[in-house]
């Protein structure tokens, strides 16, 4: 039982973990049927799951691809990239500047997101640039990108809000016939098992919290910490386009304006929640994920509520405040000093017997 | 020393009729019969209206119309400010503005009216005192709530089970398009089923309309308060299998008349969308005609003309006439 509760508090899942579990349970009592699965028959034929926990899985797809991303960044560079929803825009406008000078195909669809994938590894670099040569802190940097991003996204789409509609488009931001998940669901678990398999087999993931911890030890065991923070700011990069390429599929629409929208705030918040430190260092991208899936999963509990908009942000403000201190360290030493007072006394008090 | 004293008398004298040269320039266009125009609007950039606003403009403000017309884009009210009282320096005959912000416009309309410069107020109101301007031509959002709430009360659903999406709250557009809404439901003709902001946003407006389906909750109108949040939603009905538009379960309404949006009305997946216009050039042009010819105003507010288009009387030249962005 200690052990478990030492490998508990070491973890930094438990909290993220625990926070979900509480939205589940609250969510459970709230409406029994909250997270029922339904089955049922879209508009264009296809058979399909329905259902809150699906529309939490959907949602947060976006925002998970990003965090991995950011998680990366934050580790190696100590900051956080806060341009990534205004790249994002400017990846999903490339996107749809494409796909509205061809007729869309398959092939014509994949090159448009390799396009906007180099496009967004691009501006991504020029950040990377800027934090891991020029030594700019990183918010600063991208702070550039954050103002200006979505000014160049308008000047991709011409000032209009575009919109693309092919069956393909759908398949993407909805389902793929035949298939009854939700395809951004999909492209998530692919995104993360890829991720999963690259920082397995390589020493990327090592050497990134290397960097992170500490520069110079780093560069004497021969890592070039350049290298290193602009490999996060490429991955970076392609998390970007792929979360703007199924905004955009989602709707059918690059609105440079309102394209995951605060979305960065949501970013840093999910690498928050998942226990990583925003000053860098050790990391976990499974707990950035969860953290993406908590925030939907508080979103979508919030319109179940009915709470009233104006008031959405402050609820989620506070959620969300709780969830931050109680996985503050000193918050974690104290139920840990607590921990040991109402449980370790008796065999505290033996030994000094003893010893007496 | 000497040399120095001397360069800068050069100096003084060349700007001195440099200054005169410049006076006489200005001088000698005021007599070709030209109007000067100075105009201060937020960049094009802002939105797909903000361009067809702009371009507007420019194509009504032109040479060929007889006007010299300067222009300043900012979103910002303190540049836009510095911009108005330089064109005001300058002699403008005309200052056309679309604030950024409402207020502190006082002392810089007490400047123009000094000089003898006409004030005209687009697109946007300030807090300023009538006197100050000549004609403000702006577009009534509540009106356009109006008009979309009576349209719905004409087609007489036996029931009205409203799902109201909001825009950024507090904006303009979303207090005009809320207020008449909540007016039915405050008197029990219109059950508000959700009413929740998107902030504009396509994609949170599909995950409302997700969470109302979710929910199980009977309803069959959607208000979204801009064509965007109206495409989000509509996105959600299709995935649960839910028709809408004309001859569907749920009517759909948008605003602002983006050409891809009165598609989907002209198409039938949509049933309404209300005007919000950017067209105010033409009204300015005609008032400021009337005053050269000694003519005088007769209101202070104009409120732009506005329209709808349903599924039912929509066609493809309406949308070529009246649409924005493309």
């Amino acid at each position: 039982m200690g052990s478990l509760i030492k490998k508990l508090t070491r973890s930094q899942l438990t909290i993220p973990l625990f926070a979900l579990f509480l939205l589940v349970v609250y969510n459970l009592i709230r409406d029994p049927e909250f997270f029922s699965i339904a089955i049922a028959t879209n508009n264009d034929g296809n058979t399909v799951l329905t259902g809150n926990l699906i529309s939490i899985l959907n949602g947060a797809s976006a925002v998970a691809i990003l965090s991995i991303g950011m998680t990366l960044i934050t580790s190696s560079c100590k900051g956080q990239d806060i341009s990534v929803a205004a790249v994002a825009a400017i990846a999903g406008s490339v996107f749809v500047s494409v796909l509205r000078s061809n007729e869309i195909t398959i092939p014509v669809l994949l090159l448009a997101f390799l396009f906007s994938c180099v496009v967004s590894v691009l501006f991504s670099l020029f950040n990377g640039v800027l934090v891991a040569i020029f030594k700019i802190q990183p918010m600063i940097a991208t702070l550039i990108l954050f103002s200006a991003g979505r000014s160049i996204a308008y000047w991709i789409n011409g000032g209009a809000t575009p919109t693309v509609s092919s069956p393909l488009i759908t398949s993407i931001g909805g389902f793929i016939p035949g298939i009854p998940i939700p395809t951004p669901i999909i492209i998530m678990v692919v995104f993360l098992i890829l991720i999963t398999l690259v920082l397995r087999l390589t020493n990327l993931g090592l050497y990134t919290q290397v960097v992170g911890i500490n520069e110079g030890t780093a560069h004497l065991n021969g890592i070039s910490p350049v290298w290193i923070k602009l490999t996060a700011f490429i991955i970076s990069g392609v998390c970007v386009a792929t979360a703007g390429c199924i905004t955009v599929c989602r709707i059918g629409l690059i609105n440079h304006e309102t394209l995951l929208l605060d979305a960065e705030m949501d970013v840093i918040l999910s690498v928050a929640i998942g226990g990583n430190a925003l000053s860098g260092g050790k990391f976990n991208i499974y707990g950035s994920v969860i953290g993406a899936y908590i925030i939907q999963a508080l979103t979508v509990t919030l319109y179940a509520m009915k709470v009233p908009s104006a008031a959405v942000k402050a609820y989620k403000a506070i959620v969300i405040i709780v969830i931050v201190v109680f996985s503050s360290p000193v918050v974690k030493d104290f139920v840990i000093r607590m921990y040991k007072k109402l449980f370790k006394k008796q065999p505290e008090d033996e030994v000094q017997a003893k010893a007496a | 020393m000497k040399a120095t004293k001397i360069l800068a008398l050069i100096l003084a004298t060349v700007l001195a009729l440099g200054l005169a040269a410049c006076g006489s320039a200005q001088s000698s266009k005021d007599k070709d019969g030209v109007i000067k125009v100075g105009i201060v609007n937020n960049p094009p950039s802002e939105s797909g209206y903000r361009a067809a606003n702009v371009a507007d403009f420019e194509k009504v403000f032109s040479e060929a119309n007889g006007y010299k017309v300067s222009t300043f884009y900012s979103l910002k009210n303190d540049e836009q400010l510095n911009a108005a009282q330089q064109f005001i320096t300058d002699g403008v005959d005309y200052l056309l503005i679309s604030a950024a912000a409402t207020d502190g416009w006082t002392n810089v309309l007490e400047n123009a009216k000094k000089a003898g410069i006409k004030v005209f107020l687009f697109d946007r109101m300030m807090n300023v005192d009538e006197s100050l301007f000549e004609a403000a031509v702006i577009s009534n959002m509540e009106a356009q709530g109006k008009m979309a709430v009576q349209w719905l009360l004409d087609q007489k659903l036996p029931e009205y089970n409203v799902v109201h999406i909001q825009g950024a709250m507090g904006s303009d557009a979303q207090i005009g398009r809320t207020k008449p809404l909540d007016e039915q439901f405050a008197n029990g003709t219109m059950k508000c089923v959700v009413q929740q902001t998107a902030t504009w946003d396509e994609a949170t407006a599909k995950q409302i309309v997700e969470s109302v389906i979710n929910s199980g909750e009977k309803f069959n109108v959607i208000y979204a308060e801009n064509d965007g949040m109206a495409k989000g939603a509509v996105a959600a009905l299709d995935e649960a299998g839910i028709t809408h538009g004309k001859n569907g379960d749920v009517v759909v309404i948008g605003f602002d008349f983006n050409k891809w949006a009165l598609r989907e009305v002209l198409a039938g997946n949509w049933n309404l969308d209300v005007q919000c216009s950017p067209f105010q050039a033409q009204k300015i042009h005609e008032m400021i005609q009337s005053l050269e010819s000694g003519g005088k105003l007769s209101d202070k507010i104009v409120i732009n003309e506005e329209r709808y288009f349903d599924c039912n009387n929509i066609t493809q030249a309406d949308i070529d006439t009246y649409g924005i962005g493309d």
